[in-house]
């Protein structure tokens, strides 16, 4: 496991490099599953084992096959000059690319907490934070009050507005990334509302999940990519 | 001028809900105001209704659908999911005007036009659920009969090509929601507008697929059938396997004869408007708008796990 866990850090640290692979003679590429950089059980109690194995194996699996089964359709059908099918596909390239792209996120949003998981944050975004939100309990509070009201599935994020250089909270339904609600937003954390994303331990209680979730919250992801976005 | 008319049409609606005032033209809710007495709710000791509807409980034991849908998903979804919607929807419109209204009225009211009032989703989810749970019975799934079956085979082919549609529509919502068979006979409250009776071809059986609480009601479709595709639904039986809740939940669970009773009542419904718009023709409206309905010619190559 610790050679599974030093491989699968390796790969998450250069994901932007190796997700994706050149299908050459067709210039498509195709994104495959990041591994974890831990293990799945390492996040307990906060989050399950099992709720991580299904959670990664299974449903943000399915987004990236059917990813890249929506653009290799898009490819054939920007090759075949039919207009009509390439919009068609938009709907399920939005949704499966978005569920790659947040879930890549979600699990580098994470850490056990003997790797620093709910660890507040220093530095910049610790004292961006206290500006914004007056601490960190009270972003904390604000994004989980947002994560129990969401109707249905989503998520919660809190991002950087480039352009405004400011630190929002903000939600998306399904799997729309933090991006469709801005141009400049560039997501630090996101929580999964999903019900997949913590029914098998809290069932109906997702207000339970939001509170126990920040115990595997790696900051210090957040603060890497704040600080290399406002520069 | 699009705001006069939005205004008027509320108030319009409004106005007709209240049975001592039902005087307008708005058949479509009077009809509904016939319906009421299918909603349970509580009659307080002064004679004062409150805002009190009732968790209903399926029309069968908890444990009666396994090992289709185990007692634990009925626990859950039964005893938490639904009775939150219940109570959070009582505390929600109690005292307000909604307060005293059907379920079916709070839904249409709450709604407000794409304009969602807070009470809006309790109340469309609680709609939703009693309606799932009689969707649904032991033994049920094979074929339906009668004139449902004459008109699944009209409008979808075969019953086959219907089983496909509809396990298709509901694998590829893309998040929580519902998926339905409806009848669509619908009129549309649109004002400023003619608003024709429907036409022989328009009356048909669609599915359609609605995002989290949305219903069909809304546009004023029948409901027939539902499957709920809210992971809560089926999470703790089939975990990401929707596919197979779907399977399941067509081949051995629903209520076929529940559905037949539904279209009935829906056809009779259409029957009785068609009657009295002969009487008061000059009075409607047209409608020049869309419904935003998600039909099952929309439906996307992938399934969603």
């Amino acid at each position: 496991m610790a050679i599974r866990s030093l491989a699968s850090r390796k790969t998450l640290a250069s994901l932007k490099e190796t997700s994706s692979k050149f299908l050459g003679f067709r210039g498509i590429q195709t994104f495959t599953l990041p591994d974890l950089p831990y293990d799945y059980s390492a996040l307990e109690p906060a989050i399950s084992g099992e709720i991580m194995q299904i959670h990664h194996q299974k449903h943000h699996q399915a987004y990236v096959t059917n990813y890249n089964n929506a653009l290799e359709q898009l490819d054939q059908a920007v090759n075949k000059g039919d207009a009509s099918t390439v919009v068609k596909l938009q709907s399920a390239i939005k949704f499966n690319g978005g569920g790659h792209v947040n879930h890549s996120i979600f699990w580098k949003n994470l850490a056990p907490v003997n790797q620093g998981g709910g660890e507040p944050p220093k530095g910049a975004l610790g004292g961006a934070i206290d500006a914004h939100f007056g601490s960190l309990e009270g972003l904390v509070k604000k994004m989980s009050a947002e994560g129990a009201a969401l109707q249905g599935s989503g998520w919660v994020w809190l991002g950087l507005d480039k352009e405004l250089k400011k630190l929002v909270v903000d939600t998306t339904a399904n799997q729309d990334p933090l991006v469709t609600k801005g141009g400049s937003l560039v997501p630090l954390v996101g929580l999964d509302v999903w019900e997949h994303a913590y029914y098998l331990q809290y069932k109906n209680v997702r207000p339970e999940y939001l509170k126990n979730v920040w115990k595997v919250i790696n900051w210090k992801y957040a603060s890497e990519i704040y600080d290399t976005e406002s520069k | 001028m699009m705001t006069v008319a939005v205004t008027a049409t509320s108030s319009s609606l409004l106005c007709s809900l209240l049975p001592s005032q039902v005087t307008g033209p708005n058949r479509r809710m009077q009809w509904k105001l016939k319906e009421k007495r299918r909603f349970s709710r509580k009659v307080a000791v002064s004679g004062v209704i409150t805002a009190g509807f009732e968790l209903k409980p399926p029309p069968y034991p908890l444990d009666a659908l396994e090992p289709h849908m185990s007692r634990e998903t009925l626990d859950y979804h039964w005893g938490k999911h639904h009775k939150t919607y219940v109570e959070n929807l009582n505390k929600q419109i109690v005292g307000t005007d909604l307060d005293g209204l059907s379920l079916e009225e709070v839904v249409l009211l709450s709604y407000n036009k794409g304009n969602m009032l807070p009470a809006f989703n309790n109340a469309a989810q609680a709609w939703n659920h009693e309606f799932f749970w009689e969707s649904i019975k032991p033994g049920g799934g094979g074929k339906p009969a009668g004139e449902l079956l004459r008109l699944v085979v009209r409008d979808f082919g075969s019953f086959e090509d219907f089983l496909e549609k509809f396990k298709s529509a509901a694998a590829s919502q893309f998040g929580s929601g519902w998926t339905w068979l409806a009848y669509k006979a619908n009129r549309l409250d649109v004002a400023n507008a003619v608003n024709p009776l429907p036409k022989e071809e328009d009356k048909k059986l669609v599915i359609v697929k609605t995002p989290n609480a949305v219903n069909p009601l809304l546009w004023d479709y029948s409901p027939l059938l539902t499957i709920d595709t809210w992971e809560h639904a089926y999470y703790l039986d089939f975990e990401n396997r929707r596919a197979d809740y779907i399977n399941t939940y067509m081949d051995k669970l629903v209520s076929w004869e529940t559905v037949s009773t539904r279209l009935e009542s829906a056809m009779a419904r259409s029957t009785q408007r068609e009657q009295e718009g002969t009487e008061t023709e000059d009075e409607e409206n047209p409608d020049d708008e869309e419904p935003e309905v998600y039909l099952d010619s929309d439906i996307v190559v992938s399934e969603v796990d």
